[in-house]
């Protein structure tokens, strides 16, 4: 065993240091200076994120039970920028109603703690990986979930995340130990020598697919999403709906594309179906939904079973315009996240009707939010536009126009409700709009990024150019 | 820089100048020069266009072409030729006719010109381009600001509107996208590389069974915006509750891309589709022709009625198309420019005069020529112009129109040209009643009286308007040559 090993698990070790470093520095931090304590935690996790964008070497370590290319580095790096903004954005509410409770470090040391198993879990190179990494990741987001404890909502949260992550969990492990009947080894490398498609081992995948579909929330495995993030924190369910959503469907694209490939002719209509089902579903009932956090969680929905129509093909193309949509998805979804979290800390108010005439007080949340908005529903020239149209050639690539077509329309109904915001905002006057508020420098920071990120990544072709490249390695 | 990309560039501009503005006073300033100085951008266009087609016959000049996304083949590629050039400068002279209309925008006066200007950019965008990436891009933004500007500086029903135009504005792009990928993964049936190239792809031979397939979605995703019957019913609506400067950029030039867009990617790029499909859409064409002309004599709102009239006279620009002959062509694009022209005026005028009698009810309006002169002799040429009196520009148009649909010997083509023909009489009967009852008609409302006088920047605004209406009624032949030498790579597909 090489010790220079280690230095291929940067992101991880470093990410370890950090929570150990912020669990010891709460000792030595003056009990009335506790709101220090995010500071510190912004700044480690900044360096953090800095570093990880130093190139790494392909490898496998540990006898193949953890490996990492450029893509999968690429897309750490993608999920430290949403972590960092996160932060950003919740830096206030983290200060104004946590610190004082005592429970500043917990919280930090949950969200890294979770990020960690989401870096085992897209790095994994074994099952046992990759089942030790979906826990990691999910139970401290159940913690989190319920940490706002004096809200009964919330705490409900926690339980009904809890439940269904762990039934997930264990829908998927009956699945992996049915691949490993088949196959007779955990390990990916081995599983694609050996894989064919027998009825058990479809069985397999479609266990497997459902207990993953949970984390992503396809339809039909959906129905605690809307209310997990309705009673959980703002800033959990961001990460709910951003960074575990878009990790869990990485790492879903990277086995169908490897192992599952045999199975495609099986697969294929699978994602057909659920991809349809996903998007009607969430669209649907986004129409009607009042609460922002329920709003965002439909939309969120139906935005992943977009996610669906470039991993139908099995392609290079489907890699690529899945990963670079991921990305888009992260920042425009971060975006809408922080005004809503900027807006709900400041007045309490989440409810569209709060946000009318919202541009006449706060012109610049409202143009975050709209841009925001603008790019879920995939209007030019911002970023999300570029994501949706290359995700629909990929499925047209295939030749699957009736689903392209049905998405299209399915776009349609989603401009209706994003609307539905930017006409609150814009459009109808209120005897009581939300008074005219300024953010901390945080926040400001933490949805700057995001704007840079709706604006330019669709405009910057290189980076779809970079990302295409390195998706070369799952075909 | 070269000439076509500034049309995109200065607006653009223009709207980061407009950012750093407060206030009405210097947005409006701000907006006039922008608009000042792309007028005088198409000008020098169209002095270059026509030294550069004296000595390059390609199907299109200025072309320039950047790669973009490479992997999938998309290009930044511009270029025009005489119909673009046409249709940009249509596009110059009512933008900035909308910002002199719009001189005392009270409400949010930099939002409103911002979006305006977006507005533009896209439209400028969509003509330029080449690349049906681009395209769809430029139609899109071309599209979405209209949501904001009905919606927070419409009128009556105007979130309704608003929310109807955009999703059915929206649904056909999402329908029309699946024709572009359609097209796009077909452009390779010759053995070359996929492209989104309009020029590559007219070069390859795309199965039939793709042609009949894709055409109807390209068709129909492009002419929504043409107000195609019978998906037409945005317009009115979106017509009556948007301002004055919005219905007019609307219906002069936003829904020109729609016969445009038909005219360069659907019916250019899938001629064998055109031929299978055009007797079901010139149909469709034809009664949109005259259920418009039918509609506007029933309402009695006047930007309903012009609305109405919108939807009959975009329909003539639909149906020459759809008659695949030279001549037709021809008057096709000088329809849209033409229609664009006096409906642009007409909803300047009903501006005017809805900011001073505050109705809109022809029942409640009447003997204006007395007390507003210039608005009622305007009022008056305008009408006589879109009736199609000789020595307008709407003569010219449809003489060109309807000699060239009769050409065809085909019994149901003459059928359905006489039937388009008759819109003709019954746009007659709307002109002229709403003229004479409104104009002419006594006096209804005694408060009228003290109608305040139309002022300078009105006056600038309409006659920037009047000078190409009547020059083009009386030296067509200039225009119609441009036209006409742009048209025959074209036409070959078609016959």
């Amino acid at each position: 065993m090489n010790f220079s090993n280690f230095l291929l698990m940067r992101h991880e070790i470093l990410l370890l240091t950090i929570t150990l470093l912020l669990l010891i520095g709460e000792i030595f931090i003056n009990k009335n200076k506790k709101s220090s304590l995010v500071h510190l935690a912004i700044f480690l996790f900044g360096i953090h994120t800095a570093i990880g964008f130093f190139a790494i070497d392909e490898c496998s370590i540990f006898g193949g039970s953890f490996q990492t290319n450029n893509l999968i580095h690429l897309f750490k790096n993608v999920l430290n920028i949403g972590v960092f903004t996160l932060l950003l954005q919740s830096a206030d509410w983290i200060q104004e109603k946590i610190v004082n409770q005592n429970r500043g470090t917990e919280f930090f040391i949950l969200l890294f703690t979770s990020l960690l198993g989401m870096y085992f879990m897209i790095s994994a190179g074994d099952f046992l990986m990759f089942y030790i990494g979906l826990e990691l990741s999910t139970l401290p987001v159940a913690a989190l979930a319920s940490y706002e404890t004096l809200k009964r909502k919330s705490s409900e949260a926690g339980i009904k995340l809890i439940l269904s992550a762990a039934l997930a969990s264990g829908v998927s492990l009956f699945g992996i130990s049915l691949l490993y009947a088949t196959s007779g080894s955990i390990f990916f490398h081995n599983i694609i020598e050996v894989i064919t498609s027998t009825n058990l081992t479809i069985l397999g995948f479609i266990l497997f697919f459902a207990g993953l579909s949970f984390k992503i929330s396809l339809v039909p495995f959906h129905f605690w999403t809307a209310d997990v993030y309705e009673g959980a924190p703002i800033s959990v369910a961001s990460y709910l709906s951003v960074i575990s959503k878009g990790a869990a469907a990485f790492i879903l694209m990277v086995l169908m594309f490897t192992i599952f490939k045999p199975l495609i002719h099986t697969w294929e209509n699978i994602v057909y179906i659920v991809a349809l089902a996903t998007m009607f579903i969430g669209n649907l009932f986004a129409l009607r939904q009042q609460n922002m956090k329920r709003f965002l969680a439909f939309s969120s929905i139906a935005q992943a079973g977009f996610i669906l129509l470039g991993l139908i093909t099995g392609t290079q193309l489907g890699t690529a315009t899945v990963v670079y949509f991921i990305l888009i998805y992260i920042f425009s979804n971060l975006a809408a996240f922080g005004v809503v979290q900027a807006i709900s800390l400041k007045t309490g108010k989440e409810n569209m009707d709060d946000y009318n005439g919202l541009y006449r007080t706060n012109p610049n949340l409202s143009l975050v939010m709209m841009l925001a908005l603008f790019s879920l529903a995939g209007i030019p020239p911002v970023a999300g536009f570029f994501g949706k149209f290359f995700l629909f050639t990929a499925a047209a690539s295939k030749g699957y126009y009736l689903l392209v077509f049905l998405a299209v329309v399915n776009v349609t109904i989603s401009l209706y409700y994003y609307l539905l915001v930017v006409r609150a905002m814009f459009i109808r006057k209120n005897d009581h709009p939300i008074p005219f508020f300024k953010n901390k420098l945080y926040m400001r920071l933490g949805l700057l990024i995001t704007v840079i990120g709706i604006l330019v990544l669709g405009l910057y072709s290189p980076l779809y150019d970079y990302i295409y490249e390195l998706s070369s390695i799952y075909n | 820089m070269d000439i076509l990309s500034l049309f995109v560039i200065v607006p653009v501009l223009t709207i980061i100048a407009l950012l750093f503005t407060k206030g009405l006073k210097q947005a409006r300033l701000v907006s006039m020069v922008g608009s000042i100085f792309q007028l005088g951008m198409a000008i020098n266009l169209v002095i270059a266009y026509f030294k550069e087609r004296a000595i390059n016959d390609s199907i299109m000049v200025f072309t320039k072409d950047f790669v973009w996304f490479e992997q999938f083949n998309i290009h930044y590629s511009i270029g025009v030729d005489g119909i673009s050039v046409a249709l940009i400068v249509l596009t110059t002279i009512v933008v900035l006719a909308g910002v002199f209309i719009s001189w005392k925008m009270a409400d949010l006066p930099k939002e409103f010109f911002i979006s305006l200007l977006v507005l533009s950019t896209g439209v400028y965008g969509f003509f330029i381009s080449i690349d049906l990436f681009t395209m769809f891009l430029f139609y899109e933004i071309a599209v979405i600001p209209m949501y904001l500007l009905i919606g927070i500086w419409g009128s009556g029903p105007k979130e309704y509107s608003a929310m109807k135009l955009t999703l059915m504005l929206m649904g056909a792009s999402a329908v029309l996208m699946v024709g572009i990928f359609g097209i796009y993964f077909n452009s390779n049936a010759d053995g070359g590389a996929l492209t989104f190239n309009i020029l590559e792809i007219a070069q390859v031979n795309i199965p039939f069974e793709a042609q009949k397939l894709f055409f109807p979605l390209t068709f129909i995703g492009f002419a929504v915006l043409g107000a195609l019957f019978p998906f037409h019913t945005w317009s009115p609506d979106g017509h009556a509750s948007a301002p004055t400067a919005v219905s007019m950029l609307h219906a002069g030039v936003l829904m020109k891309l729609g016969g445009y867009g038909v005219f360069r990617v659907a019916m250019f790029l899938l001629p064998e589709g055109t031929i299978h499909w055009s007797w079901f859409f010139i149909i469709l064409a034809a009664i949109g022709v005259v259920y418009g002309a039918f509609g506007a004599i029933k309402q009695t709102d006047l930007k309903y009625i012009n609305a109405y009239a919108s939807v009959s006279h975009l329909g003539l620009v639909l149906f020459a198309l759809l008659t695949l002959n030279k001549i037709a062509w021809n008057g096709a694009i000088l329809q849209s420019l033409s229609h664009g022209l006096l409906t642009a005026m007409f909803f300047a005028l009903i501006g005017m005069v809805y900011g001073r009698t505050h109705t809109r009810d022809i029942h409640k309006l009447g003997g204006l020529m007395k007390i507003v002169p210039f608005i009622g002799a305007i009022y008056v040429i305008t009408g006589m112009a879109y009736l199609g009196l000789p020595g307008f520009s709407g003569f010219v148009a449809e003489m060109n129109i309807f000699v060239g649909a009769f050409q065809n010997p085909d019994m149901f083509q003459r059928v359905l040209t006489v039937l388009a023909v008759s819109s003709i009489v019954v746009t007659a009967v709307y002109i002229l009643r709403l003229v004479g009852k409104i104009m002419m008609g006594p006096l209804v409302n005694e408060d009228f009286k003290n109608l305040p006088k139309v002022t300078w920047y009105e006056k600038t605004g309409i006659l920037l308007l009047l000078i190409p209406i009547v020059g083009m009624g009386v030296a067509p032949l200039w225009l119609s040559d441009m036209i006409m030498a742009s048209l025959d790579p074209f036409i070959k597909g078609v016959l």
